[in-house]
């Protein structure tokens, strides 16, 4: 893997360099776009974290929503800075997902019917927002009340590049996360629960106890995610940011990545935000919903074509040619 | 407190908005319950039928019927044509791709939709009668819709109980291998199950414009609330699926005449979410 980690070195140095790079009038563009690939990246990998162990979330959108709009109205209304107010939304994301996984967990609501709750939480998060629209703003949405100047307090930078480097510092923790859990024991033990609920419980793990923390954790990092998302864009809205679109959008960028890796989910991240964007400049105002017409189709012939997601396809391709070519047992884990 | 009158006509209102719910949670159930697929983009299937009929009837000033017609058949047609395309070569491959393949044919709808009629919504303008019993209205644009769906449901109780297709289609719902050793080809069966619930995505979208105007997002007012229903009443479930459309159907008219329309929405869901707890396999299910 030594020509893999070549490619990646090199790779995160131009990231950590962008600011500097000679991009000209692309930079501030290349930084936006960036900027989005990594907070959604981010957010995909805690979709994964229950994604991976067949806990299929269709509802990202509530603990997303709950966490930015809970930052935002303590920041309008009462001055408090999102470092507190992002801890608070962290707080309820997490006690939302209790609320969700325990019983679903205690009453073996799995598989479909359990990515059917899910989705129903997320419509009932975004009805809430658009039903309280004397507070929220409603269907309008709300933007964040702008601070003097700079402000590390009210996180919020005139410059990018502030951004850009806290997105990419908050990538990489997600990743960071991921790894852990994926070395952990607990893995072993949701996978022993993914496979067969039954069985994993008769052999003494406690189901109900993994499950929670596992959806506990990622609400949290959803949660954190939307708040990230909310600072930078300073403004929210419930159907961007609650709801089954946004919750369809998580869970398709990290499906056509893989779920199953690390990397997964930013690669289907990247790809699908590329994508659009791409197809957005090419197309421009000439086509409206021409984009995401391609976009829709696309996703279809990926999921048809490519079912273990892009980068799970690339990864096991290349774990089968060095099969074949190397001998027997030098091979090391893809 | 609110005039009793205005609950009366809620819960009148909530039985004529079940018949059509029922139609729709009946089509994407009976898909569900023959090749265990949930069909995310069923009421954008609908959506595009209601505009093959707003095209025919408003547009080119077609009489209603061949509009339902049109609808009907395009209907059936898409039906084939998602089994064909979409879902088929994923028969195989897990659940979750499945419902993301489905998933991704909503986002090509709308967005294929916003691009050949913009997001403009359209009506079509019937000039039907409306009477008065009591200080309540009953316009004949509910009533009419109301009484197509309760015939068609009907129609599609006798066609799954009294032929030798609709035996069929009961049996791989039952029994998977089994049907097949009996000598029924599933891969048939799967086709006419697609059609038919195609076919009743394109009544649902004929009846649905009598009441309410198109646009490009229509199914994602009709759409979380049609699954919903149809898990409540348990997935494949007939029956069930028809005493929860009723169900919801009514919470959502008298909690919206009492709150808002979106708290309406918003207690239907919950009780959604609390009776998958207490009644996960659906509302008329055994105890086991």
């Amino acid at each position: 893997m030594t020509l893999a980690r070549g490619a990646g070195a090199v790779l995160l140095a131009l990231l950590l360099l962008e600011p500097w790079l000679p991009l000209g009038d692309v930079r501030q563009y290349l930084l936006h776009v960036l900027i989005q690939i990594f907070v959604w990246a981010f957010i995909g990998g805690a979709w994964s974290l229950m994604g991976r162990f067949g806990l299929v979330s269709l509802g990202h959108g509530a603990f997303l929503g709950l966490g930015a709009y809970t930052a935002a109205l303590l920041w309008n209304f009462w001055g408090l800075t999102p470092w507190l107010g992002g801890l608070v939304a962290v707080l309820l994301a997490v006690l939302l997902g209790g609320l969700v996984a325990y019983p679903c967990s205690r009453f073996q609501v799995v598989g479909h019917y359990f990515g059917l709750v899910t989705l129903a939480v997320g419509e009932v998060v975004r009805l809430l927002i658009i039903a309280e629209r004397d507070w929220t703003g409603g269907s309008l949405g709300l933007s964040l009340k702008p601070a003097q100047g700079d402000s590390l307090l009210a996180m919020q930078f005139a410059d990018k590049t502030v951004f850009y480097y806290a997105s990419l510092l908050l990538w990489l923790a997600g990743l960071l996360v991921w790894r852990r859990v994926d070395r952990s024991m607990a893995r072993s033990a949701m996978e022993a629960i993914g496979e067969d609920e039954t069985a994993a419980a008769s052999v003494g793990i406690h189901v109900t106890r993994f499950k929670v923390g596992i959806t506990a954790l990622s609400a949290a990092l959803t949660a954190v995610g939307g708040v990230a998302y909310t600072q930078y864009i300073s403004y929210v809205n419930p159907d961007t940011l609650a709801g089954i679109g946004v919750s369809l959008r998580i869970v398709f960028a990290v499906v056509l990545g893989g779920m199953y890796s690390l990397l997964g989910p930013t690669v289907g991240t990247a790809l699908t935000i590329a994508l659009s964007e791409y197809l957005r400049i090419v197309l421009g105002l000439k086509f409206i919903g021409m984009a995401e017409t391609i976009y829709g189709l696309l996703l279809i012939l990926f999921i048809i074509f490519l079912p273990a997601g892009i980068y799970g396809s690339l990864a096991s391709l290349v774990t089968r040619v060095r099969r074949g070519t190397m001998v027997a047992g030098s091979a090391g884990p893809a | 407190m609110i005039d009793p009158i205005f609950l009366v006509e809620a819960a009148l209102n909530g039985i004529l908005l079940g018949g059509i719910l029922a139609l729709l949670a009946l089509g994407l159930n009976l898909i569900f319950g023959v090749i265990d697929i949930v069909w995310i983009a069923y009421v954008d299937l609908v959506m595009v039928c209601m505009y093959a009929i707003y095209f025919t009837v408003q547009v080119y000033g077609w009489p209603v019927w061949v509009g339902g017609g049109v609808a009907l058949a395009l209907g059936a047609l898409l039906g084939i044509a998602v089994h064909v395309l979409i879902i088929s070569p994923i028969l195989g491959s897990a659940a979750v791709n499945q419902l993301l393949a489905t998933g991704g044919l909503l986002f090509f709808l709308q967005s294929f939709a916003t691009f050949l009629w913009s997001t403009d919504h359209r009506t079509v303008r019937f000039s039907l009668p409306s009477w008065e019993i009591g200080g309540i209205f009953l316009p004949a644009t509910r009533l009419i819709p109301f009484g197509i769906s309760i015939i068609a449901m009907v129609v599609l109780y006798l066609f799954l109980t009294k032929t030798y297709m609709g035996t069929a289609i009961r049996a791989v719902a039952q029994d998977r291998e089994a049907t097949a050793l009996m000598g029924a080809s599933p891969r048939r069966i799967y086709l006419v199950t697609s059609a038919v619930g195609g076919l009743m995505a394109g009544l649902a979208g004929a009846l649905l414009i009598f009441q309410y105007s198109v646009h490009p997002f229509f199914g994602g007012q009709f759409g979380p609330l049609t699954f919903m229903i149809c898990v409540l009443g348990g997935l494949g479930n007939m029956p069930g699926a028809f005493v929860a459309s009723f169900v919801m159907a009514e919470i959502i008219q008298i909690a919206g005449v009492i709150w808002s329309t979106e708290m309406g929405y918003v207690i239907a869901f919950v009780v959604f979410i609390v009776m998958m707890f207490v009644r996960p396999a659906g509302l008329l299910a055994r105890r086991q």
